[in-house]
């Protein structure tokens, strides 16, 4: 097919363009600034060169902030993925069913993001927590605030009790999308349960998949809000994410320099394992 | 390979169907000889689709039995049924290549490599696949894919029956052709039962030795194509037969015969006393010009080939005649003449005279 050449469609793109260097291309260059940069306050700033961005690559601090992080989004996504695609094939597809199912599921998603945070962290108290004193009654020495095991536990459960829902409506929109026929065709070829979800199923929802996992790994790689209420980071430093020891060395120490290219350290995480995943799960679609 | 037996067949769509209209379905009684190539003719509607579905038991019929042979299998899934379909709308499984997609009902049913293998091929061959085995089924084009469709509803060599819903409908006409041309060829060479689902006379005609044809959710004849055209048993066949289709006109009876404005119709039948509607019906093939007859007026000639189509006025309604080339036609105000033996009444749309329907 041969596209058509048409300069004119530079005139529609260009508010979107301007929109977007106000919002994020300006921003991000001033935090590239401060990241070549040292001051000792008073607006008074010293050139710094890339010795940042080596301090922060070499420092064990930024290194263990990185695996837990790699930790919590991995496990997250090991655990809501499948189970978003569990639940959503096991929705009605058709009947009354579906729309009650469908606001059960938006349901944790419309819960602001603190609140969430502040109900697991009553939720999870020892003495007064539905979980926790459950927990501890049942005969499990349980306690998030003390434990890192427990605090881990509570943080995960948190994280899947809140998200899982998105997956599951992106990957049940991909089921409905199936056409009948698809079903009709694979009952007369005499296909199994497994063969129909291995051979129409999970093809036809691949695309939302390859979304939610986009979706699920830069969000819970930028998670802030939920944590920090929940644990603040701790017991000690055990959960404390790469956002929360951003906040804590950039607002909390205010050391500039090194939060920024922390920051964009972290951007580069982000985009790197997000180009990385998209161009594996849609190698091979345009042949 | 069976006979097929339906038996009281009637399907609704609606969980308490009250009205006739409710039944997608109606009241059906018919038997498909094993090996027969038949076509399954009519409107878009009027239960093609929901006929075959239950023949292949992806749906189970509200009332009514189906039986192979003489094993009754109305409550069996498809996959107990053996039973090949292929849909109007191509599926193929998109992360497959073309041969995992032939191979696929066969393997799912524990066939040995070996057969699968000489299947395949066999039927690629036959479809025009064999360059393309390797390639991914997502990358095809329409035609391509309902190829694919086609090949899957062929390769299995256990079937009772191949059941075909509209399965050129996606496909370019030259290529409609040819694969027709190719189910009739496979059908001589392999006789299995074939039932071919169309909405098109044409391709009805050319495949089958023996039409159903069906109108709002009955079927109304069964026949070989020749039959349909000459003996009609519903105005609905006549019309829907042949191009263009039968005339059909109002007229009244008298001591079982039919009249159109006072003046006497020579008909095949007699009518039979009956309150309702009465109609006569002829084509066009067997209506001419004449110096005496029903008088009439021509409103339109058109032409189609060897022929002239001429459409008139009467007393009963229009009639479309068909004029040879150089034949005279008048230019305003004539008589018809219609062949008694073609000529045929029929009342409240069904042939008159005939017992019941099919
Ligand atoms: N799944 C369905 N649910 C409800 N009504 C249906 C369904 N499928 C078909 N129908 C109805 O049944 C009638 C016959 O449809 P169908 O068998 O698809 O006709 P055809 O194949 O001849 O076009 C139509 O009136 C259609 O609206
Ligand atoms: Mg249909």
């Amino acid at each position: 097919m041969n596209k058509t050449v048409n300069q004119k469609a530079w005139f529609f793109v260009a508010p979107v363009l301007i929109l977007v260097a106000f919002n994020a291309i300006v921003p991000l260059m001033t935090v590239v600034n401060y990241s070549v940069q040292e001051t000792f306050g008073d607006n008074v700033f010293f050139w710094a060169g890339l010795r940042w961005f080596e301090e922060i690559l070499r420092s064990p601090r930024f290194h263990d902030a990185l695996g837990r992080q790699l930790f919590f989004t991995g496990t997250i996504l090991a655990i809501e993925i499948p189970l978003g695609v569990i639940i959503a094939l096991a929705m009605p597809r058709k009947g009354p069913w579906v729309s009650v199912c469908l606001v059960l599921m938006a349901m944790p998603l419309l819960i602001p993001w603190n609140v969430v945070g502040a109900m697991w962290n009553i939720f999870g108290l020892p003495e007064i927590g539905l979980l926790g004193k459950t927990l501890n009654t049942i005969g499990f020495d349980y306690n998030y605030t003390r434990q890192p095991g427990d605090a881990w536990f509570t943080l995960i459960l948190m994280d899947v009790w809140h998200w899982t829902s998105l997956v599951v409506l992106l990957a049940y929109a991909g089921l409905v999308s199936i056409p009948d026929a698809y079903y009709q065709a694979a009952r007369i070829d005499g296909a199994s349960s497994w063969a129909i979800f291995r051979y129409i199923q999970l093809p036809k929802m691949k695309r939302v998949l390859t979304i939610a996992v986009l979706l699920r790994f830069m969000d819970s790689f930028n998670i802030y809000t939920e944590p920090s209420v929940l644990t603040g980071g701790g017991p000690g430093n055990s959960t404390t994410l790469l956002s929360l020891d951003l906040v804590k060395i950039a607002l909390g120490q205010f050391d500039l320099g090194p939060a920024a290219a922390m920051s964009l350290i972290y951007f580069l995480v982000i985009l790197l394992f997000s180009w990385i995943f998209y161009t594996v799960m849609t190698r091979g679609e345009e042949q | 390979m069976a006979r097929i037996t339906l038996k009281n067949l009637k399907h609704a769509y609606m969980p308490n169907p009250v009205n006739d209209e409710d039944w997608a379905l109606k009241e059906l009684n018919l038997d498909w000889d094993d090996g027969g190539a038949y076509a399954l003719l009519g409107p878009s509607g009027c239960g093609k689709t929901t006929l075959l579905n239950l023949i292949s038991g992806l749906l189970t019929p509200s009332h009514g039995s189906i039986l192979f042979d003489d094993h009754d299998v109305t409550r069996l899934p498809p996959e107990q049924r053996k039973i090949a379909q292929v849909f109007q709308f191509p599926v193929v499984y998109d992360t497959m290549t073309v041969y995992d997609n032939l191979a696929f009902p066969l393997r799912n049913r524990g066939v040995d490599e070996t057969t699968v293998n000489k299947r395949v091929l066999e039927v690629a061959e036959m479809n025009d696949l064999t360059a393309t085995l390797g390639n991914r089924a997502s990358g095809l084009t329409a035609d391509g894919k309902q190829k694919i469709s086609l090949g899957r509803g062929l390769v299995r060599t256990d079937v009772n029956a191949i059941l075909f819903d509209e399965p050129l409908t996606v496909i370019d006409p030259h290529l409609k052709f040819q694969l027709r041309s190719k189910l009739k060829e496979l059908h001589t060479r392999v006789p299995n039962t074939m039932i071919y689902v169309t909405h098109d006379q044409t391709e009805a005609i050319t495949f089958a030795d023996k039409v159903v044809v069906m109108n709002v959710g009955e079927v109304v004849q069964v026949g070989t194509p020749k039959e349909l055209f000459e003996e009609p048993h519903h105005t609905f066949v006549g019309h829907f037969i042949g191009s263009p289709g039968m005339n059909v006109l109002a007229c009244e009876v008298k001591n079982g015969h039919a009249y159109i404005a006072g003046k006497k119709i020579a008909t095949a039948n007699k009518a039979v006393a009956k309150a309702g509607k009465s109609e006569i019906g002829v084509r066009p093939e067997f209506v001419k010009f004449a110096r005496q007859g029903l008088e009439a007026r021509v409103v339109k000639v058109s032409d189609a080939g060897r022929f002239s189509v001429v459409e008139t006025d009467s007393a009963g309604g229009r009639v479309r005649l068909l004029v040879e080339e150089g034949g005279a036609i008048p230019s305003e105000t004539a008589r018809l003449e219609f062949d008694p033996a073609a000529t045929r009444i029929y009342s409240n749309g069904w042939l008159a005279g005939r017992e019941g329907r099919p």
